[in-house]
């Protein structure tokens, strides 16, 4: 039959799956299932109730819920998100296209700036636990996990934009059809702030698990069975705070999906945060739906993995006892 | 717990347990002995007790002193301002003078004092969300940790789609369907930290209810709503205290969020987070509209989180010392 | 004449940052190849002790003085790379908890290795391998690829103790120390780990030194003992002579609290407990609770003075101490009389949890006014029939539990009140069973508010007359459960029960979570109450040495059956049934000792 391991990690794909569809329900039944809301609202202040019956039967909204959810299913599976209904009424996937790759770029040097900081302030401070550096890291930490991430953005740009350094520029103006890649400057800021805006998380909680680790019963046994320090830390402490650091990791990135949204407001970056930002201020339904389907589906997917990865990082779970 | 995630999204840290050695005193801080001020038989009730406890921190201290002071200023604003939020006195980004003391913003109002009418909105509203989420979440929990059926089951479930969504993504959700209003902001923020309460809550109800204390209740045949209310709740009332501070905190920063983005309070009002996205086109020439906004709202939210930390630490030495089921 | 390898001056741990003594003129030494047992209750500061002869302690607690000399060399100077030699090459450590202190994401194998590795034994991988197989054969387990490829977890308690033992010899260290080791495990795991332990220390000569609170097992297994209280070595001598008659009140006490197998004796607890550090008088700790004690006592620590050879005693008074008549096994030889009553509780039962069967046709009787011992391993279901006799089993019953005559239902719930005050349960762990969030007060009147309709003065009479059945002040009903010692709280427990004024009683393992001389005094309590109020008891316990004191029948019970039931002076004198031999051999005896000399 199939080994343990594939078993647990089908089940958490099926929660997963399930997860997903659960969703899809909710953000269909908030969007559409008042669809006289949704057309007058689209309409305005030219709404009259023919108009609003004619807008009705355009967007299919007159037929029944169930229908109209298993066509916008279906349209989602063959990758047709639907139109805009504002402006040009372009195709939502057009839409989303590069600002998807843009915004994936920004939360990827953000990362790569939050991940190993964090590694490190997080894995020092609880190494040495209640020292100077640790009372730093952690005031530091405090305050900065208080901040609503606009706030960083505000003070980033008030330091480096500014007064004090006009070192970068405050505002991303990147040609809407170049690539990110190419204008790296206008990337700084904003991924600073995410990353700035994620890291405290990810830094109390790596050294939460660092400090679990080292005064665990096998870490001490390990010392007293004569063990030299180096290889306590590297033979017995790490496998074991791994993870923990796989978890914080897919927290922290699951997290900045959220942050991404203001951010990029703020800066005016030309991702798919920003474009949420604009389709609720417009109403434009078709834009919503995907990029709520989208991103909560990130949020599902790097959980999944963050799972699966602990499931076959830890020996316990492995053979399948648990 | 739902195994179906091993680390429950959303999940927040807030420090370390000590473990304790088999003789059990050798990580116990000295007046957790009873060598400084004596326990006493004489208790307050528990939440002003720790309370009491977390004041000898620097941490909440500092925190405490932030935190009053931004909501005196709030309190006190609007009476001492010297001009209407609405009244225009000045040029758009004026520099400070002695009519509009931090200058004005970007359509000439005094920024002084829409700064001081601003708070208002944010503190109210945080409050409002973090209540409502605390009382779905303390319910849900408490109800799914203590019943352990199929239902809790369901309930957790449930709780886990929601987590799903980030908090923002989810309230402007709603935003896009029902218009940006005070109320729905209040509910759809409440609603999205209800989850993570639901959790913990969860999880220290289960906990809870593993001691015999609970079985001896039982056995002389309490009803479930008493041993509810007489036995768990109050054991669950620290890490209560820690979340509401902790999503108080997350409250602030999200209803400040929401409005910077144009989604809360409406042009004219005078809110901190509006005011920072209107004058921030002139950031450049008139700085004190978007700074002074800012740092208050900085300053409430790091009082939130230092408060919320030393109360955290005051109930890690009140569990220690009282073996907290 | 062998020589001493290892000793101990001065010794003393304080708390750290606090700098709040722990141990204080800690004297001992240790003898070539000989095991030293090192006895104490909580707070007694044993584990402190024994960990600082690795020149080791956890968070919290520092060693701020004295020398501990192995081979001339003191260990409490040596730091660094000298210091990880000694440890494991010179000197090992058993730890209580082995689950925890074998690392859950290394296979066992490479665990092995690194002690050879690190302490450049053997020059080869195959030597090393060589070295591993010896070791496994030593402590009776396979040392084949597939076992060493094995994670902690995959071993059970005694599998993986003993992976820690070979651990622990693999150098051949001159000296062992072993803390607990057999907590938690079953009486015939512990019988199996403490012949392997026996086995290596003699085949390799160690000396050991063994931490531990129980006398029996200290009877069977040491050589020397040396008793701690209240952070000091109060005695220390060949263990023949402490059985035999002690120097020292507190371990004469101790010894009359340990219950016998072979017979019956009267349990005495010793009245009080144990000071906790910080709270330690200038003069001997144990004075307040000493019978013999005098004002020099309370006033002037007693210094060390020798009594025998290698036998020294800290006491103002051992010399009457001394004259006292020697400690008895048994000194009760009535048999046990039934009272002849008919049946109160009948229960005929198979019970569930979950799917699983886990109690298998049951058929036992409760007798009015009398104890039945319910006795079995942890796993055997004894716990589970409890709970199904006091309605607390939320899982399928099948059958039928009859009180007086009439069924009952499942859930004590669902139980008329009559019913349910009737039969009353005391938990095994004082520290869980009390609400830490409720007054001694609302604790004890809670049955009084749900059984009897009091008036307040009535209710105050009445709590009054519960704790004087328990021996508690009422200056207790103030107190919160952290402030009261564990044997206050199982009090307090009992005294929750007797409230509701049960006729049965029900006790779950309720000494388990106990110190020996505590155990003692519930015991005693117990009993008393049993034959004062006439109540019928039902008494769980694992440990069968304890039911000549209390019951008069006994039910043996192994995976969710009864397997032998009668008279407890029977059934433990000529057992008819394989298991229940099994388990009175496995169990250690402190009369061993006594049969020494």
């Amino acid at each position: 039959m199939l080994s343990p391991v594939l078993k647990i990690i089908l089940r958490r794909l099926a929660f997963g799956l399930l997860t997903l569809v659960v969703i899809s329900v909710l953000v269909f039944a908030a969007t559409q299932a008042l669809p006289g809301d949704t057309a007058t609202a689209i309409l305005g202040k030219s709404a009259t109730p023919e108009r609003v019956k004619v807008l009705e039967k355009q967007l299919g909204l007159d037929r029944p819920l169930y229908e109209q959810y298993f066509s916008w299913v279906a349209g989602i599976l063959r990758g047709d998100f639907g139109n805009s209904l504002v402006g040009t009424m372009l195709p939502v996937t057009q839409m989303i296209g590069r600002r998807l790759m843009n915004t994936l770029a920004l939360m990827l040097i953000a990362a790569l700036i939050d991940v190993p900081t964090a590694l490190v302030l997080g894995s020092l401070s609880g190494r040495f636990r209640d020292g100077l550096f640790d009372g730093f890291v952690s005031v530091g930490s405090l305050t900065f996990a208080a901040l609503p991430t606009f706030v960083i953005g505000i003070m980033l740009i008030l330091a480096f934009a500014t007064q004090i350094l006009q070192i970068l520029p405050a505002v991303s103006r990147i040609e809407p059809d170049a690539s990110v890649w190419s204008q790296m400057d206008l990337l700084w800021l904003p991924a600073l702030t995410l990353a700035l805006a994620s890291a405290p998380f990810a830094v109390r909680m790596l050294r939460g698990s660092m400090i679990e680790v080292l005064e665990s019963d096998y870490v001490q046994m390990a010392r007293l069975k004569g063990t030299p320090e180096r290889l306590v830390l590297q033979r017995h402490a790490l496998p074991n705070a791994i993870v923990p650091f796989i978890q914080v990791v897919a927290l922290d990135l699951a997290w900045m999906i959220g942050g991404v949204v203001t951010v990029e407001y703020l800066f005016n970056f030309p991702g798919i945060g920003a474009l949420l930002v604009s389709a609720v201020s417009d109403r434009d339904v078709p834009v919503i739906q995907a990029l709520v389907l989208l991103i909560a589906s990130a949020y599902v997917v790097f959980n999944l993995v963050a799972d699966i990865l602990t499931i076959l990082v830890t020996p316990r779970l492995r053979t399948g006892l648990q | 717990m739902s195994d179906e995630h091993l680390v429950p999204p959303g999940a927040r840290f807030v420090g370390t347990r000590e473990v304790g050695t088999a003789e059990g005193f050798v990580d116990t801080p000295e007046h957790d002995l009873g060598l400084s001020s004596p326990r006493g038989k004489q208790r307050r009730s528990e939440w002003v007790q720790l309370l009491l406890e977390a004041l000898h921190y620097r941490v909440t201290q500092v925190g405490l002193a932030m935190f009053l002071l931004i909501v005196t200023l709030v309190v006190v604003g609007p009476y001492v301002a010297p001009h209407s939020p609405f009244e225009f006195v000045t040029d758009p980004y004026a520099k400070p003078s002695a009519i509009a003391w931090l200058g004005g913003d970007c359509l000439g109002r005094d920024v002084l004092s829409r700064v001081l009418c601003g708070g208002r909105s944010v503190l109210i509203l945080s409050f409002s969300a973090t209540a409502i989420g605390m009382v779905l979440g303390v319910s849900t929990g408490l109800v799914a940790g203590y019943a352990r059926t199929v239902v809790s089951e369901v309930i957790m479930r449930g709780l886990d789609v929601l987590l799903a969504f980030p908090q923002i993504v989810f309230v402007l959700l709603l935003i896009s369907v029902l218009g940006p209003q005070r109320w729905l902001l209040v509910l759809g923020v409440g609603v999205t930290l209800a989850p993570p309460i639901g959790r913990v809550v969860y999880g220290t109800t289960m906990n809870v209810k593993e001691g015999d204390f609970v079985l001896a209740a039982e056995s002389l045949g309490v009803s479930h709503l008493e041993i509810i209310s007489s036995e768990i709740l109050p054991n669950i009332v620290s890490p209560l205290m820690v979340e509401f501070g902790l999503n108080l905190t997350f409250a602030i920063g999200t209803i400040a969020s929401l409005s910077f983005l144009g989604f809360g309070m409406q042009p004219p009002a005078p809110d901190w987070g509006l005011m920072i996205n209107e004058n921030r086109v002139g950031l450049v020439i008139q700085p004190y509209s978007v700074l002074v906004p800012t740092a208050l709202i900085a300053i409430l939210a790091i009082g939130a989180n230092l408060v919320t930390d030393g109360v955290a630490h005051a109930m890690i030495g009140l569990e220690r010392d009282t073996g907290s089921a | 004449m062998s020589r001493i390898i290892l000793t101990v001056r001065d010794l003393e741990i304080a708390l750290d940052p606090s700098g709040v003594e722990v141990d204080r003129d800690v004297n001992l030494e240790l003898v070539e190849g000989e095991v030293l047992g090192l006895v104490g209750e909580t707070a007694s500061g044993k584990t402190t002790a024994a960990t600082s002869l690795l020149n080791f302690q956890r968070r919290g607690a520092k060693i701020v003085g004295g020398s501990i000399r192995i081979d001339d060399r003191d260990v409490l100077a040596l730091g660094g790379s000298q210091l990880r030699e000694l440890r494991g090459g010179v000197i090992s450590y058993v730890p209580q908890d082995p689950g925890s202190a074998l690392n859950p994401a290394l296979r066992i194998g490479p665990q092995l290795r690194e002690v050879l590795e690190f302490h450049g034994f053997g020059n080869s991988e195959a030597e090393r391998r060589t070295r591993i197989e010896e070791m496994m054969a030593e402590v009776l387990l396979p040392s084949t690829e597939e076992f060493l490829r094995r994670y902690p977890h995959q071993l059970s308690g005694g599998q993986q103790q003993r992976v820690v033992l070979a651990m622990a010899f693999a150098c051949r260290p001159k000296i062992i120390v072993l803390d607990e080791p057999t907590t938690g495990l079953d009486v015939t795991t512990q019988a199996h780990v403490l012949d392997t332990i026996r086995d290596l220390v003699t085949a390799h000569r160690v000396a050991a030194v063994y931490v531990t609170h129980d006398l029996a097992v200290v009877a069977e297994l040491t050589d020397r003992i040396a008793v701690m209280y209240a952070g000091r070595l109060v005695e220390i001598g060949p263990a023949a002579e402490l059985f035999a008659g002690a120097s020292h009140p507190y371990t004469r006490r101790l010894l009359q609290a340990v219950p016998v197998l072979t017979g019956r004796r009267t349990l005495e607890g010793i009245p009080g407990f144990a000071p906790r550090p910080g709270h330690r008088p200038a003069g001997c700790a144990f004075a307040p609770r000493c019978s013999y004690a005098v004002a020099k006592c309370s006033a002037e620590m007693p210094p060390e003075e020798i009594v025998g050879q290698m036998h020294r005693v800290r006491c103002w008074r051992h010399k009457e101490v001394e004259t006292q008549a020697p400690l008895l096994a048994h000194d009760d030889d009535r048999p046990l009389e039934s009272c002849g009553q008919e049946g109160l509780i009948t229960v005929r039962v198979t019970a569930w949890y979950g799917s699983r069967e886990v109690l298998h046709d049951i058929d036992i009787t409760l007798r009015a006014r009398e104890c039945l011992a319910l006795v079995g391993e942890s796993g055997s279901g004894k716990t589970t029939l409890a709970r199904c006799i006091a309605g607390l089993h939320r899982f399928r019953i099948e059958g039928d539990i009859a009180f007086q005559g009439k069924g009952l239902p499942r859930l004590a719930r669902d139980r008329p009140r009559a019913i349910r005050h009737a039969i009353q349960y005391v938990f095994q762990n004082p520290y869980s069973a009390l609400n830490p969030r409720k007054t001694i007060a609302q604790i004890l009147s809670q049955p009084l508010r749900i059984f009897f309709d009091y008036t307040r003065d009535q209710r105050e009479d009445r709590l009054a007359e519960v704790l004087d059945l328990v021996s508690l002040d009422d200056t207790v009903l103030s107190r919160y459960p952290d402030q009261l010692s564990g044997g206050e709280r199982q009090r307090v427990a009992i005294a929750r029960a007797l409230a509701a004024e049960p006729t049965v009683l029900i006790c779950d393992e309720v000494t388990s979570w106990l110190d020996v001389s505590v155990q003692a005094s519930i015991i005693q309590l117990l009993v008393r109450l049993q034959t004062e109020i006439g109540l019928c008891m039902l008494f769980v316990t694992h440990n069968l040495a304890l039911i000549r004191s209390i019951a008069y029948d006994v039910a043996v019970m192994s995976e969710g059956r009864i397997v032998e039931y009668g008279p407890t002076d029977d059934v433990l004198a000529d057992p008819q049934v394989d298991y229940t031999r099994k388990l009175l051999a496995d169990t250690p005896k402190i009369e061993v000792a006594q049969l020494k000399t």
